[in-house]
C-alpha cells in the first residue's frame, strides 16, 4: 500500500461538504417532525378511528414497509410528473423521507398504544372525557414513553438511509461528497470524510435524543 | 323519583346473552350492592349504566337521560355518573392532583387553579391530603385506589357506579378503601356497588341485589335478605361465602 492520504485536498471543498452535511440535519429534523406528526395521526386512526380510516392507514403502512425506499423516491420524483405532479429534488427527498418514516412510526406508535391498560381508556372515558380527549391526555403520552428508544432508532435509521436522496440529486452530504469525488478524485479521502461526518451525526443524533427523552418524560 | 331507572334491558355479546331483562330503581341516596356469582353480568349492568356498553333492549335512564338513545349525551350522562374499577387505572404520567385535575380542565374547562382547590378538597375526604404531589406509582394500592375515587369525585357526580373496587387490594388495605365508600354513602351519595364484601353489603347497603344468570334474582333490603334469603340460589350463594 503506497497510497498517501492527502486530506488537504478536501479542503477547496469544504463549503460544499459543510452545505451537504446542513442540509441533510435539516432533511433528518424536518422529515422526522412531520414522519411523527403522521406516525401519529395514522396509529391513532388505526386504535381509535372508524374501520375505513384504519384500513387505508394499514394499506399505506404495507405499502410503504414492503417496498425499497430508493423505489418511493423514484415513484415520488422521476414517476409522479408522469401524473402532473412535479417536486423539486429536495421537496421530493422531504416528502419521501417523511412517507417512509410516516408509515414505520405508525407501527411503533400504533404498538405503544397498544401497551397501554385498556382500562385507562375506559377511565377517562367514565369521566366524561371523548375519546379523543382520552387519546390525547392519556394514552399517547404513555405510548410514547414505551416506545421512545425504538423511534429514536427509526429516527436514526431514516437520518443515514436520507443518503438516498443524493441519487435524485437533492444536495445532500453523500451528493456533496459524489460531487467532490468527480473534481480531485480523492475517492477514499472523500467518503472517508463522508462516513465519519454520518458516524458523528448519528453518534449525536442518539445523545441528543436520550437528553430529550430525559426531560420530556422526567416523571416516572 | 328514581335517578336511575333500568328496565327490562337486555344485553349480549355475540351469541351469549348477559343480560336477560334487569330492570333495577335507584332513589337519590341510595346504596344498593349488587352480588351474585362470577359471570352474572355485574360488571356489565354498571357499564351499561354509563353506556360503557350498549344494550340491544330495553331502557336506562340515569338522571333523567336515556343512555341508550341513538343520540344520547353520554358526555353530560357521564359527568353525572362517575365510575371506580377493580383495577385503579391512575394515570401514570400524572401526579395524584393531575389526575384528579385532568377531567375537570378537559371537560369542565375548569380553570388550573380552581381544579386544584377542588382536587385538595376531594382528596382531603379520602384522607390524601399529604399526597397531592406523589406519582402513583408512589402510593400503596388502598391510596390508589382512593385517589380513582377522588377523582371521580371531582366531577361532582349524582351517582357513583363501583365495580369490585376492593378485589385487587391486599386483605388489609381493603378496610381503608371501604371506610371512604362508607362515608360517601353517610353524606347522602347515591351509590351503585358491585362487591364481595358482604358484610359491608349488609351494614351500608341500603339495597341488596342478588344477580343471577343474567337477571335480578332476588332483591331486598340488606339484612332482612341475608338473614332470610328466598331463593335456594342465594341461600346457596350467601353460604358459599361464608357468612
Ligand atoms: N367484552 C366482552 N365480550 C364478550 N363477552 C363478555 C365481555 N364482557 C363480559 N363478557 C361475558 O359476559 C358475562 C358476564 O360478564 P360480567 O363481567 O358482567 O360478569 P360479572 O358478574 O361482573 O363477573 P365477575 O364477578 O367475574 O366480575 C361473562 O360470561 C363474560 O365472559
Ligand atoms: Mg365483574
Amino acid at each position: 500500500m503506497t497510497y498517501k492520504l492527502q486530506f488537504a485536498e478536501l479542503l477547496p471543498y469544504w463549503d460544499v461538504l459543510l452545505q451537504g452535511l446542513i442540509f441533510t440535519i435539516i432533511l433528518t429534523l424536518v422529515s422526522t417532525a412531520a414522519g411523527i406528526a403522521v406516525g401519529t395521526a395514522g396509529a391513532s386512526l388505526r386504535t381509535f378511528g372508524p374501520k375505513w380510516a384504519g384500513a387505508i392507514v394499514t394499506t399505506y403502512v404495507e405499502l410503504i414497509r414492503n417496498t425499497p425506499f430508493i423505489v418511493q423516491l423514484f415513484f415520488i420524483f422521476f414517476g409522479l410528473p408522469a401524473a402532473g405532479v412535479m417536486l423539486s429534488e429536495t421537496t421530493a427527498a422531504f416528502l419521501a423521507m417523511t412517507i417512509n418514516l410516516g408509515a414505520y412510526s405508525t407501527e411503533i406508535i400504533r404498538a405503544g398504544i397498544q401497551a397501554v391498560p385498556k382500562g385507562h381508556v375506559d377511565a377517562g372515558v367514565s369521566l366524561a372525557m371523548t375519546k379523543w380527549e382520552v387519546l390525547r391526555h392519556i394514552i399517547l403520552n404513555q405510548a410514547f414513553r414505551k416506545i421512545y428508544p425504538a423511534l429514536s432508532s427509526q429516527i436514526i435509521i431514516v437520518m443515514l438511509g436520507s443518503a438516498v436522496v443524493s441519487q435524485i440529486s437533492a444536495q445532500d452530504l453523500t451528493y456533496a461528497a459524489n460531487f467532490v469525488a468527480s473534481r480531485n478524485f480523492r475517492n477514499f479521502e472523500v467518503y472517508l470524510l463522508a462516513a465519519l461526518a454520518y458516524l458523528l451525526l448519528a453518534m449525536l443524533t442518539r445523545s441528543l435524543l436520550r437528553g430529550l427523552g430525559r426531560v420530556i418524560f422526567k416523571a416516572k | 323519583m328514581s335517578l336511575v331507572s333500568i328496565r327490562d334491558v337486555r344485553k349480549s355479546f355475540g351469541e351469549l346473552e348477559v343480560l336477560k331483562g334487569v330492570s333495577l330503581e335507584v332513589a337519590k341516596g341510595d346504596v344498593v350492592a349488587i352480588i351474585g356469582r362470577s359471570g352474572s353480568g355485574k360488571s356489565t349492568l354498571l357499564r351499561c349504566i354509563n353506556g360503557l356498553e350498549t344494550y340491544q333492549a330495553g331502557s336506562i335512564l340515569a338522571d333523567g337521560i336515556e343512555v341508550g338513545g341513538l343520540h344520547a349525551n353520554l358526555r353530560e350522562l357521564r359527568r353525572h355518573v362517575g365510575m371506580v374499577f377493580q383495577q385503579f387505572n391512575l394515570f401514570p404520567h400524572l401526579t395524584v392532583a393531575e389526575n384528579v385535575m385532568l377531567a375537570q380542565t378537559v371537560v369542565n374547562k375548569t380553570p388550573k387553579k380552581e381544579a386544584r382547590d377542588t382536587a385538595a378538597e376531594v382528596l382531603a375526604k379520602v384522607g390524601l391530603s399529604e399526597k397531592m404531589d406523589a406519582w402513583p406509582s408512589q402510593l400503596s394500592g388502598g391510596q390508589q385506589q382512593r385517589v380513582a375515587i377522588a377523582r371521580s369525585l371531582a366531577m361532582r357526580p349524582k351517582v357513583l357506579l363501583c365495580d369490585e373496587i376492593t378485589s385487587a387490594l391486599d386483605p388489609e388495605l381493603v378496610n381503608e378503601v371501604l371506610r371512604v365508600v362508607e362515608q360517601l354513602a353517610k353524606e347522602g351519595m347515591t351509590l351503585i356497588l358491585v362487591t364481595h364484601e358482604m358484610r359491608f353489603a349488609r351494614d351500608v347497603g341500603t339495597n341488596l341485589v342478588f344477580m343471577h344468570h343474567g337477571k335480578v334474582h332476588e332483591t331486598g333490603a340488606p339484612k332482612e335478605v341475608f338473614a332470610a334469603p328466598k331463593t335456594p340460589e342465594l341461600q346457596q350463594f350467601v353460604a358459599g361465602t361464608g357468612h
